[in-house]
């Protein structure tokens, strides 16, 4: 608590909201790339994750060691990611999104088999004995079927990545985490910043989340119709 | 017509046949119930049909084509298929679930939209039931939608398992019911698979009883099979009250009707008398023209007077013509008379005695 009391100084505010006014153009810059990081993570993770889910789904034997693999890249410390990663990519864009994307994998997978093996098998067998090809059948009813488990993964994924992403200023790559490193590395602590980054990072979590929430709405229409 | 010819089926892993060496005629337009108890093969041989499961031997043909040579995917658009869970896709409304065949069929929109009003509308579901999902639904108006959707590219051939088995009982007669009455206008060639004997006796024009590994015991009309059992298995799975079972199947006008003890209410007492005893009964019915106005116990007839002035009681079970013989005999039964009175409209056709019955049963 030293670092509040040493605010006494200069300007007596604990959060300067002059210094917000400021810096508005810097913040909603940094909230852009905040975004943009996370989506190409989620974006790219959800490929590959479609990819590894068919392929697990495809050959059964397969999905424990993908699903193990995916659980060893999601134990990795964040930091531990980026040392291991920048001696080959430097600190650069794509470092920070190999690291993101790699979370992403765990659960991405594990939701999209989950939510692939709860389409009910009557449904499966009426679609094949009414004619529907493998490929038609699982674009056509699976996957459809799973979304509302899959959107779900992809609510878990962009939370857990906003949040990564504040990690990523460490190896240069901004983020609204650049703010709260800046508060860090000031001579004397400055919270306001720190504020910035930390709460706008929540912020961007919430919103999203909320985002993707409606869309599982939109998508999935008929989970909320039920007789009575 | 499906033609079944030596079809047998080993599942993987398993020592003895589900179906072994089955040989069976579905003639076009009828609907022949495979019947059996579980592990006889009857839903085996039912998905064989549509290549659900593929048979390690024998041929199937359907419609002269041999379906193995058919790839499965345009087999199956062509056969429509109805199962016990209904199986509707839960994100599709009821419109999108009937259009699935014809969709796939790649029908133009048009007339994949004039045949979901028409089925809509032959199955008895309301217009505005088509914009719901399958959760909105009740279990029998969902088996409807299942129907509606089997039916939807209009295929020849309609193979059910079971779709009856997992809605309550007043239900299911109704859907029977419908059943029977939607074949007596498309005539499609269906194969219904059943545990339930009562239900292959009612809708089958044909019953196929398998044994286990299917093994067919016999195949036969319902009437047929309940009259003469094949050997003490199919004796024994037809169950208690096979006479009464075979009654039902039979209409009343099958039998001859007998004019009974009836005389026109102007004639007198002594001919009315003669009649009596004439059939042996204590009892005389007295006709109005072609109506039958209702009975009089000859005690209570006085000599002075005619038939027609004497009070009659009423009888009280009339039988319509298209009713079964069971009908008729439940409503002998009920009645003081030991008659079953029988009419058409407002005529009278005659009367039904329990040994007219019981002789019919000994055919």
């Amino acid at each position: 608590m030293t670092w509040l009391l040493a605010q006494g100084s200069g300007d007596r505010a604990f959060i300067r909201w002059r210094w917000i006014g400021g810096h508005l153009d810097d913040i909603w810059q940094q909230t852009v790339e905040h975004l943009t990081l996370t989506g190409i993570a989620v974006g790219v993770g959800l490929a590959v994750s479609l990819l590894l889910a068919v392929v697990a789904l495809r050959w059964r034997r397969l999905y424990a060691p993908i699903a193990a693999a995916g659980g060893i890249l999601y134990t990795i410390p964040s930091i531990a990611a980026f040392a291991l990663l920048v001696p080959f990519f430097g600190f650069s864009y794509l470092t920070a999104e190999i690291a993101l994307v790699s979370y992403t994998i765990l659960i991405l997978v594990r939701n999209i088999v989950t939510g692939i093996d709860g389409v009910p098998d009557e449904v499966l067998e009426a679609a094949t004995g009414m004619g529907y090809t493998g490929p038609r059948r699982f674009v056509g009813i699976e996957l459809p079927l799973a979304l509302p488990v899959i959107i779900a993964g992809i609510r878990v994924a962009t939370v857990t990545t906003v949040g990564l992403v504040t990690v990523t200023a460490l190896i240069g790559q901004g983020g609204l985490g650049k703010f709260i490193l800046d508060g860090f590395r000031r001579s004397i602590i400055f919270p306001t910043a720190i504020f910035v980054g930390t709460v706008g990072s929540v912020v961007l979590a919430v919103v999203l989340d909320a985002l993707l929430l409606g869309l599982e709405r939109l998508l999935a229409p008929w989970q909320r119709r039920v007789a009575g | 017509m499906i033609r079944l010819r030596g079809v047998s089926k080993l599942f993987h892993g398993s020592s003895a046949p589900a179906v072994a060496d089955l040989s069976l005629d579905v003639p076009e337009g009828e609907l022949v119930v495979l019947v059996g108890p579980s592990g006889c093969g009857k839903t085996t041989t039912l998905k064989m049909i549509n290549r659900i499961v593929e048979p390690t031997s024998g041929t199937i043909e359907i419609g002269g084509r041999d379906a193995a040579a058919v790839p499965a995917p345009e087999l199956r658009r062509g056969i429509g298929y109805v199962i016990q869970q209904i199986g509707l896709f839960p994100h599709r409304t009821i419109a999108e679930n009937i259009a699935t065949v014809p969709n796939l069929l790649g029908w133009d929109r048009r007339r994949v939209d004039a045949r979901i009003e028409e089925l809509v509308e032959l199955m008895g579901l309301s217009p505005d039931m088509k914009h719901r999902y399958p959760s909105e639904l009740s279990g029998g108006q969902r088996q409807r939608v299942g129907v509606a959707r089997a039916l939807a590219a209009d295929p020849p051939v309609l193979l059910m398992d079971e779709p009856f088995g997992a809605v309550d009982p007043i239900v299911r007669t109704r859907l029977q019911d419908e059943l029977s009455r939607l074949q007596d206008q498309l005539c499609k060639t269906i194969v219904f698979v059943t545990h339930d004997i009562d239900e292959a006796v009612r809708l089958g024009d044909r019953v196929a009883i398998l044994n286990l590994g299917g093994r067919l015991e016999q195949y036969d009309t319902p009437a047929e099979v309940l009259r003469a059992p094949a050997n003490a298995f199919v004796e024994q799975f037809l169950g208690k009250e096979r006479g009464l079972k075979r009654l039902s199947l039979i209409p009343v006008t099958s039998l001859e009707l007998v004019h009974g003890p009836v005389v026109d209410a102007g004639v007198s007492v002594d001919e009315a008398k003669r009649a009596m005893a004439v059939h042996g009964t204590e009892w005389v019915g007295v006709m109005d023209e072609l109506r039958l106005r209702g009975w009089v116990w000859g005690a209570d007839l006085s000599p002075d007077r005619r038939v027609g002035d004497h009070a009659t009681r009423d009888f009280r079970v009339w039988i319509d013509a298209h009713a079964s013989l069971r009908e008729a005999l439940d409503a002998i039964v009920n009645t003081r008379n030991q008659v079953a009175v029988v009419y058409d409209g407002d005529r009278y056709l005659g009367m039904l005695t329990v040994e007219q019955i019981s002789a019919e049963l000994l055919r």
